[in-house]
């Protein structure tokens, strides 16, 4: 059992979709994760299990790698990849409850605003981080993030701007969101902001760049 | 394509301040005709744009226009030029955008007048298309506001004519993340050249009927997102660098629908549609640093027409307002760049081969706008009978021109950048000549769900 879990956190962390997948070179013709979770689950393995000793520690390594520089983006998307062929299997389990994420995450470009790139960047990682993302996409006003922590109760927000006249509007989503519920934590990031206006509207936590993001929701969670 | 020889073949003509195709202003401006002017690019602070707030929005228009200008006398000027890139507000309430031209047109006006000094505005409206997910390219209700813009803004006084488009931005985005060169051909080759088609049809005719200048497009939200990756590390800088190469085909199509330049600033694709077309180009580098870090910061400059800062908020600084500063940073820039041009050809050359020097082999990204490159590579760029072609062979001459400074030790760069290299070429290799096999290729492998089809003519 041991091995497959040591070989999951490798295909993971690797990027090894499944067998077919001819990334990476050097696991090439071997299983990908796809494969070795079902190997796993039909050996009995926990599917917790394979959440926390395989799943999350291999994006934790790629998360580390790419704060090193020693990665790009891609291999960061390929284990991405990776780890959503392994969830889609491990789905049934969460519904069930045997499985239990760290928690949910609410993302959005705030309104005004289009850019998303970094904002997928972070929930990609924040999902590899064992969380649950609600990806609310960009133009996202306060009723919206609202109504998205209505439906999840006690999840954390994540806003997103790029611009100097739409991270104004953060002001306002914050304040919506403590109104609504005032132990919602709230997380900013952008290329604008910074510490200083994260604590000047409220929010809870300034995250420059995605790995901060994860870090922080990780010290919640624990 | 519609270029099948290139206007400027000589490495040596390929200089700043001089193109084949002058662009002369109602003002009086004539840019490429001998002189390099500054471009000032400016942006508010960090504030909200409402009903509330538009005094003080039209108040920081009119500081930023008047502090420039008055600089612009102080320091013997010979010209200016405002680019006026709208925040979406301003685009999507047209009467917004119109009446900040109307204010900085008036303070041009007087400044001429008064002192002679000629100012034009270059009126760069947002491309809203982008709010919709997928975008409808050609049915958007956006449009309407888009065009009232340019119209009405040309008429206020927005002589030059520009936009940052985003047809094919839907693939690219995803493409540039993945380092899949391919969804980067399709989207720029593909779906950004024909959706530059349609608008720029639509913005020429415009420009035409009411005697203005068009004056071109900026691959911003690719080439230049590429470059902003890259430089925080996210991608590899000679991926990059091939972006900017396969972003010709689509920005060149302005001009084959009738603009003349000055090719927008952000556009670093414009040495290469400065040698394709002949029409003078607008650039940025060091001075854009207020907006994004850059690996050219010389380099862009080397034959550069407006000489521009991208975009700075206006804040104050220690010396003044932070516009009135980057225009002073600028004009020393365009002032030294004027003295070589007044000198003649060799103290140009001197100067252009310094400013080439300083970066070329610092980077790929800046490597392949040496002069040298940029008309090798351009040659490249038409030789094909369609964009599809042409931008694949161009990225392969690229690649070419990387691996030739890689081999000969000039070039340095880490396994991480290297191990790509054989992979795009493997990538580039395998598009076909043809658009209509380029997308029968591409189709299975996009994500339906993200572009529609038939809003790009297919």
């Amino acid at each position: 059992m041991n091995e497959i879990i040591e070989k999951l956190l490798e295909a993971v962390e690797f990027g090894k979709i499944d067998q077919k997948s001819p990334y990476p070179p050097q696991l090439r013709g071997m299983d990908g994760s796809h494969e070795l979770t079902q190997q796993a689950l039909a050996a009995g393995v926990d599917p917790q299990r394979i959440l926390e000793d395989a799943l999350i520690p291999a994006m934790g390594n790629v998360g580390k790698k790419f704060a090193e520089n020693k990665i790009f983006v891609p291999q960061m998307l390929m284990s991405a990849k990776a780890m959503g062929a392994s969830m889609v299997q491990l789905k049934p389990f969460f519904a069930s409850g045997a499985i239990k994420s760290k928690g949910t995450f609410i993302i959005g470009t705030v309104k005004g605003d289009l850019h998303d790139i970094g904002k997928n960047l972070v929930a990609m990682m924040v999902e590899g981080g064992g969380w649950t993302i609600v990806d609310l996409g960009v133009d996202v006003g306060s009723e919206r993030f609202i109504e998205a922590l209505k439906s999840n109760p006690g999840a954390v927000v994540g806003l997103s701007a790029l611009l100097t006249t739409t991270m104004v509007n953060m002001g306002d989503i914050v304040a919506g969101i403590k109104a609504c519920d005032p132990a919602t934590k709230v997380l900013i990031g952008g290329a604008p902001v910074n510490a200083d206006f994260c604590r000047s509207i409220g929010a809870d936590f300034y995250a420059p760049d995605p790995q901060n993001a994860v870090e922080y929701l990780n010290k919640l969670a624990s | 394509m519609r270029y099948k020889n290139l206007v400027i073949n000589d490495p040596e003509e390929l200089m700043f301040g001089l193109a084949p195709k002058p662009v002369t202003t109602p003002r009086g401006l004539v840019i490429g005709g001998g002189q390099v002017y500054a471009e000032l690019n400016f942006t508010l602070p960090m504030m909200s744009i409402n009903h509330n707030t538009l005094g003080e929005v039209y108040s920081h228009y009119r500081e930023i226009a008047e502090g420039a200008l008055e600089r612009a006398v102080h320091l013997n000027s010979k010209g200016v030029v405002l680019e006026f890139e709208t925040l979406l507000e301003m685009t999507k309430t047209p009467d917004i955008g119109v009446e900040i031209v109307k204010i900085m047109n008036e303070i041009c006006e007087r400044y001429y007048h008064k002192y002679g000094l000629a100012s034009e505005i270059r009126l760069t409206p947002n491309d809203l298309r982008e709010f919709e997910r997928p975008a409808k390219q050609r049915s958007s209700a956006w449009l309407e506001p888009m065009m009232e813009l340019f119209e009405r803004g040309m008429m206020a006084g927005g002589d030059l004519l520009s936009i940052e488009s985003t047809g094919g931005k839907e693939v690219s985005d995803d493409a540039l993340m993945m380092c899949d060169v391919k969804g980067v051909m399709f989207a720029l080759s593909v779906l950004g050249v024909r959706d530059m088609q349609f608008l720029w049809h639509k913005i020429v005719t415009l420009a035409n009927r009411h005697g203005k200048i068009a004056a071109g497009d900026s691959a911003c939200g690719f080439a230049n997102t590429a470059m902003v990756l890259a430089e925080k590390k996210y991608i590899p800088k000679v991926f990059a660098a091939l972006v900017r190469v396969i972003s010709v085909v689509r920005s060149i199509v302005a001009m084959e629908e009738g603009a003349v330049g000055p090719d927008k600033d952000c556009g670093y694709e414009g040495p290469f549609l400065k040698a394709i077309t002949g029409i003078p180009i607008s650039m940025e580098g060091k001075t854009a640093a207020c907006a994004h870090l850059s690996p050219i910061g010389n380099i862009a400059s080397a034959c550069a027409d407006l000489w521009s800062n991208e975009s700075v908020q206006n804040i104050k600084l220690l010396s003044g307002m932070a516009p009135t500063a980057y225009f002073e940073q600028l004009e020393y820039d365009a002032r030294l760049m004027n003295e070589a041009l007044r000198m003649g050809k060799m103290h140009c050359q001197v100067l252009q081969q310094l400013l080439v020097g300083s970066d070329v082999y610092t980077d790929p990204q800046a490597l392949i706008l040496s002069p040298e490159n940029v008309i090798r590579i351009s040659k490249e760029l038409i030789k094909g009978d369609s964009y599809v072609a042409n931008a694949r062979n161009g990225a392969l001459v690229a690649l070419d021109i990387i691996e030739e400074a890689l081999q000969s030790g000039k070039l340095n760069l880490s396994e991480m950048e290297t191990n790509y290299l054989p992979i795009f070429r493997d990538d580039l290799n395998s598009i076909p000549d043809l658009e209509s096999d380029f997308i029968e290729m591409m189709l299975p492998v996009l994500d339906p769900g993200k572009f529609i089809l038939s809003e790009y003519g297919l």
